[in-house]
């Protein structure tokens, strides 16, 4: 039987404010156990949330960005369970009215563009962590992550592949950093995502039973997880089996899912709307205010950088891949004046290549936009060869300056004065009479000795449109 | 909707109550007389009524995100039965 993957993504973006959703306790990463625990984050006896501005604007940034709709009023609700790190024993969540309702996120799989339908997105509060080793038997508890803003992020079902449900994940972490609201730090939980994944025979309208795979926090583990539950969803229905609708865990030493607990029970939060917080409204103008604060999106950036810059698709593409490689690429670009193709060429390859190698980010490029610019500049006016501004880029980011301090101290300005080229032709002809009487002969193929062997003489500094002019030339007469 | 026995041992599980058969019972009698309450509310017609969400016909103040809040860890936990490195011990939970 053919067999249709039904996947829904719901994402946990940890919103980069300095002080947590309802108390004045700071959300700053690593601190030592609990000491940035309130008396709120503690939930001791009569203290009462207030909420973040900031935890506000920035979901309505997220909404704004990804063109839904603005609930004028939302309401906060308590979502009920028991958990050690939950001291409350609820999570102040929202239910019937999210602050984010619909939008979409159009996502690159492979050739083609996905759209991918947002059901919502609400804001909560994050839960304590648990600690389960080495204390004689007991559980440790740290509440500093109690009470850190989160964005829930959920999807309608609308991917149908692992692939596709990793493109969007990827897609909204750019997002999110895009428009300045989470860190999108996967290591620290700061963007983890939630999958919900069935299978139903091809052509079936009807959903399949779906289990939730939880807290996957690489986009590796996202796909192989998706990957492993669809195969093991498949055997069960193969053999006659019934999916039971259940939380799973992936084990990554393993690579499988494992049920975590069954929802029947766990399921029963009893919401009700939270009596210590107010509705909060939004008014027009506030959510235009913001709207003022947002950035050039992606789609709108790649569709001008292809207008602006006549670059291709998926140059404007790779380049919008983050604000701060878009600006370091227009920053190239408008300091070189024209010829945007070149820009993108190196900031594509040699630039990309080794920032990846050295595992480094374009914020911290050891090569600025104005250096790159200035090594671009001397192509362009033939002081240096492709080939020479490869060496003089790994100086550059070696360390080393300017491309103009390099190509001095090194000496390795491109010889464009003809007569230069053609002493140096004239030499290898002088050198070389039998390949080139066979060369005179006919023998087409020896002209990429004769260019060797002067690219050699000339220390790879030679002109190369030059060289190939005189080289024809001479060898002709 | 009526109340049983097992909803309210239920209920109780749910939020790790330990309640006794005889305390169960109590429990049922009370939470009914509650329900009996809701019931007779329920017959109002309420159609084309907005429900509210809270009492108060009022909207929530909103504070700056500033960290307002300092390191208070040691006095929290001196009323916690169990502390260790900074953490608050409880009876070992996992799923």
């Amino acid at each position: 039987m053919q067999w249709e993957v039904v996947i829904g993504l719901e994402t946990h973006a940890q919103l980069n404010t300095v002080s947590k959703i309802f108390s004045g306790a700071s959300t700053a990463y690593g601190a030592a156990p609990n000491t940035q625990a309130s008396a709120v984050d503690l939930a001791l006896p009569g203290v009462l949330p207030v909420m973040n501005k900031a935890a506000l604007e920035k979901a309505v940034k997220f909404g704004l960005a990804v063109g839904a709709e603005i609930s004028r009023r939302s309401v906060f609700a308590r979502k009920n369970y028991f958990y050690p790190d939950l001291p409350k024993g609820y999570q102040i969540s929202q239910l019937d009215l999210p602050i984010v309702v619909g939008g979409s996120l159009s996502v690159q799989v492979g050739d083609t563009e996905k759209t991918v339908r947002l059901t919502r997105a609400h804001l909560e509060e994050d839960a304590g962590k648990s600690l389960h080793e080495d204390f004689h038997g007991m559980t440790g508890i740290d509440l500093n992550r109690a009470g850190t803003p989160l964005l829930e992020i959920v999807t309608e079902p609308d991917m149908r592949s692992a692939q596709e449900a990793v493109a969007y994940a990827k897609a909204l972490h750019s997002l999110v950093r895009w428009i300045g609201i989470c860190d999108g730090n996967m290591q620290e939980g700061s963007f983890r995502c939630d999958a919900n994944v069935s299978v139903r025979p091809k052509g079936v309208e009807k959903l399949g039973t779906r289990c939730e795979i939880k807290n996957l926090n690489s986009f590796k583990f996202l796909e192989k997880a998706i990957e492993y539950e669809v195969r093991r969803q498949i055997e069960i229905l193969e053999d006659g089996g019934r999916i039971v609708q259940e939380t799973r865990l992936y084990d990554s030493d393993r690579d499988e899912t494992r049920s975590m607990r069954s929802k029947e029970e766990a399921n029963d939060y009893r919401y009700f709307p939270d009596p210590d917080l107010l509705p909060m409204a939004v008014s027009g103008a506030y959510i235009e205010q913001v709207r003022a604060t947002l950035p050039e999106l992606p789609p709108a950036k790649r569709e001008r950088f292809q207008r602006e810059y006549a670059l291709p698709g998926y140059d404007a593409g790779v380049l919008t891949a983050s604000r701060e490689l878009a600006a370091y690429f227009e920053d190239v670009a408008q300091t070189l004046g024209g010829e945007a193709k070149l820009a993108a060429n190196w900031i594509m390859g040699d630039l990309s290549a080794s920032l990846n190698k050295d595992g480094k980010e374009i914020a911290a490029s050891p090569i600025s936009s104005r250096q790159l610019a200035g090594l671009l500049k001397r192509i362009q006016d033939g002081t240096l060869s492709g080939k020479i501004a490869k060496e003089v880029f790994a100086a550059m980011w070696a360390g080393e300056g300017d491309a103009d301090r390099i190509i001095e101290t090194r000496g390795l300005k491109q010889v464009s004065d003809s007569g230069a080229i053609e002493k140096i032709v004239d030499e290898i002809i002088a050198a070389n009479p039998a390949q080139t009487a066979e060369y005179r002969s006919g023998k087409d193929k020896l002209f990429g000795f004769f260019v060797g062997q002067a690219m050699k003489a000339s220390k790879g500094q030679a002109n190369p449109q030059q060289l190939n002019d005189i080289l024809k030339k001479k060898l002709q007469a | 909707m009526t109340l049983n026995l097992d909803d309210v041992k239920r209920i109780a599980h749910l939020a790790r109550i330990a309640v006794d058969e005889q305390e169960a019972g109590g429990y049922l009698t009370q939470l009914s007389a509650i329900f009996g309450l809701v019931e007779q509310m329920q017959a109002v017609d309420t159609g084309g009524i907005e429900p509210m969400s809270h009492a108060q016909d009022l909207v929530l103040r909103l504070r700056d995100d500033a960290v307002t809040e300092s390191d208070q860890h040691s006095l929290f936990q001196s009323v916690a039965p169990q502390v260790e490195a900074g953490l608050y011990l409880v009876p070992k939970v996992i799923e």
